[in-house]
């Protein structure tokens, strides 16, 4: 089942681009990857399905309900956390929280005291006086004391330290093993890839592909490197070799065909070594970007 | 209307309304308790303010009015009171809704499992309920002081009630315009220079509704609609305008109802 269905969603801002023609699903209990670069139309497309824009055309579902229509309705099970995280500034975290909590139809308390402490978070501090890493904190812990189905996390680890990243990616994982489905933008291709079973890439407004991490890794270029005694880049000079350099008497490039074609050619000279591996998804990510 | 948020609004709200119904309780305090050394003057008084030119004293509502009786003076200090509640109500019309946005908390409280009809009537009463304290104070301190410094002159009670009566729609006007026009525009940084402008505005266009005689100027104006030397004068209310300040009001509130619930929520670029 759809947990999220994107149809045509296209917004304008009077001129300026949001997103055109963005259509995409999300299956119930997966992990959906959203990248593209700042300005792609990411955040855009979660403030549709929230329903804190309205679209100039085209229409998005969540749980098969259509998302303004229902849109009340739809939040009681949805957590949001934003990329920005702004909140009363005057008020104490445990208020802002408990303010939180307020608006959800179960009792959110035994919840809340888990995840403030999990995170480490200082409850009777005014949130005036919180750096933004702890913000972000407060953002999660909010976003996630009503055991929402459904998430969206906006650029989420911005500001948190590597520590509080991988509590926070472990989490998510925990959420999901509940059955959570999850919806990630970012911009940050390892985190995606570490965490993502599909993902969406979005570029100017306008989505470029969907595809399985697995697959967008496989049916991609293969990461060659050869280290070897005077050796020349120009041997390995093949159909499909592409961003081919030598550096310190190795020699690396991105090949995309028969990988045959190129062990028949490591095979005929004498090296001292090899490394044959699949791109990461940053260097996939920039290849579509190129 | 939810609850939990008309009392966070509230609670946020709490301060300012009680600073400005301290304020606006020292203001009539101070003026009030200079009346009966105005009224022993009184004859002494008339006569000089017969003398000024006609515009100054219409500038400051003083044209026919009697400042050695007790409703006569007041009517005076009740226009310094209708300045102060103006500013008041349009600051809270006009940072209603753009608070949120200005600081970037709207993300958060819409992205709750509530309507926006419903985020607005609970902001709407919270504010107007912050009114009504200083709404309340108004009436406290008129009626206190006007009793502890009248001295032994007598006045009639049904003037002073109507006045008083007609501050919730005076604070309504102000706040539901605010509130329209802080939806019409696409970002307010600063609120105070807008609820000043409308505040001081509509008394300054009074004024000159007064000095010019320009009867246009006092259709739009609740300072006219409200003016406090017709209503003692006349123990009534000049009913037809404030018919006109009741339909601004529904107008407004329709209107930011309508633009509300279609508003795009500006986000940090």
């Amino acid at each position: 089942m759809s947990v999220i269905e994107v149809n045509h969603l296209t917004k304008y801002y009077g001129k300026a681009r949001g997103i055109i023609d963005v259509s995409f699903h999300v299956d119930e209990g997966e992990i959906f990857g959203f990248i593209g670069p700042n300005g792609a139309g990411k955040s855009t497309t979660i403030r549709l399905l929230l329903s804190l824009i309205y679209p100039t055309s085209g229409s998005g579902t969540i749980f098969g309900k259509d998302c303004i229509k229902y849109g009340p309705e739809l939040r009681q099970e949805i957590g949001y956390l934003p990329s920005e995280v702004f909140y009363y500034e005057r008020m104490k975290v445990i208020d802002l929280l408990r303010y939180s909590a307020s608006f959800y139809d179960k009792d959110c308390t035994q919840r809340l005291q888990e995840l403030a402490e999990l995170m480490e978070l200082e409850l009777h501090r005014r949130i005036e006086d919180l750096s933004y890493g702890n913000k972000k904190k407060v953002g999660i812990v909010q976003g996630l004391l009503h055991q929402p189905k459904l998430l969206f996390l906006d650029e989420p680890t911005a500001g948190l330290d590597p520590l509080m990243q991988r509590k926070f990616f472990q989490l998510i994982r925990e959420e999901n093993q509940r059955g959570v489905t999850v919806f990630f933008s970012s911009h940050i291709l390892g985190e995606v890839q570490r965490l993502c079973n599909r993902v969406g890439i979005i570029k100017e407004g306008r989505i470029i592909e969907i595809a399985d991490i697995r697959t967008l890794q496989q049916n991609n270029y293969k990461k060659v490197r050869v280290a070897a005694d005077d050796l020349d880049a120009a041997y390995f000079d093949l159909p499909g070799v592409t961003n081919l350099e030598r550096h310190d008497g190795t020699v690396r490039f991105f090949y995309k065909g028969d990988i045959n074609a190129v062990m028949h050619k490591i095979g005929e000279i004498t090296v001292s070594d090899v490394t044959i591996e699949e791109p990461t998804l940053e260097e996939i990510f920039m290849h579509y970007y190129e | 209307m939810s609850m939990n948020i008309f009392k966070q609004e509230f609670k946020m709200n709490l301060r300012s309304v009680i600073t400005w119904s301290v304020a606006v309780a020292v203001l009539i305090l101070v003026f009030v308790s200079l009346f009966s050394s105005f009224a022993q003057d009184a004859e002494l008084l008339n006569e000089m303010m017969a003398k000024f030119p006609e515009q100054l004293l219409t500038a400051f509502g003083l044209n026919g009015v009697n400042l050695a009786t007790v409703l006569g003076y007041f009517g005076f200090v009740f226009l310094f009171a209708q300045i102060c509640l103006a500013i008041q109500a349009a600051n809270y019309g006009f940072s209603l809704v753009s608070i949120e946005e200005r600081e970037w908390t709207a993300d958060f409280l819409l992205a709750k499992p509530v309507g926006r009809i419903q985020i607005l009537t609970s902001k709407l009463l919270a504010a107007l309920s912050g009114l009504t304290i200083t709404n309340i104070v108004v009436w406290i301190s008129s009626f206190g002081f006007i009793n502890l410094f009248r001295g032994d002159r007598t006045y009639e009670a049904k003037p002073l009630l109507l006045l008083l009566l007609s501050i919730v729609v005076f604070q309504l006007f102000f706040l539901s315009v605010g509130l329209v026009v802080s939806l019409l525009v696409k970002r307010i940084r600063n609120v105070t220079p807008y609820s000043m402008a409308l505040g001081f505005g509509m008394y300054v266009l009074s004024v000159f509704g007064d000095m010019l005689g320009e009867s246009i100027l006092e259709k739009i104006t609740p300072f006219k609609h409200f003016d406090p030397n017709y209503i003692i004068q006349h123990g009534a209310y000049d009913l037809p305008l404030v018919l006109i300040s009741a339909s601004v009001i529904v107008i407004s509130l329709v209107g930011s109802y309508l633009l509300y619930t279609r508003r795009d929520i500006p986000a940090v670029v």
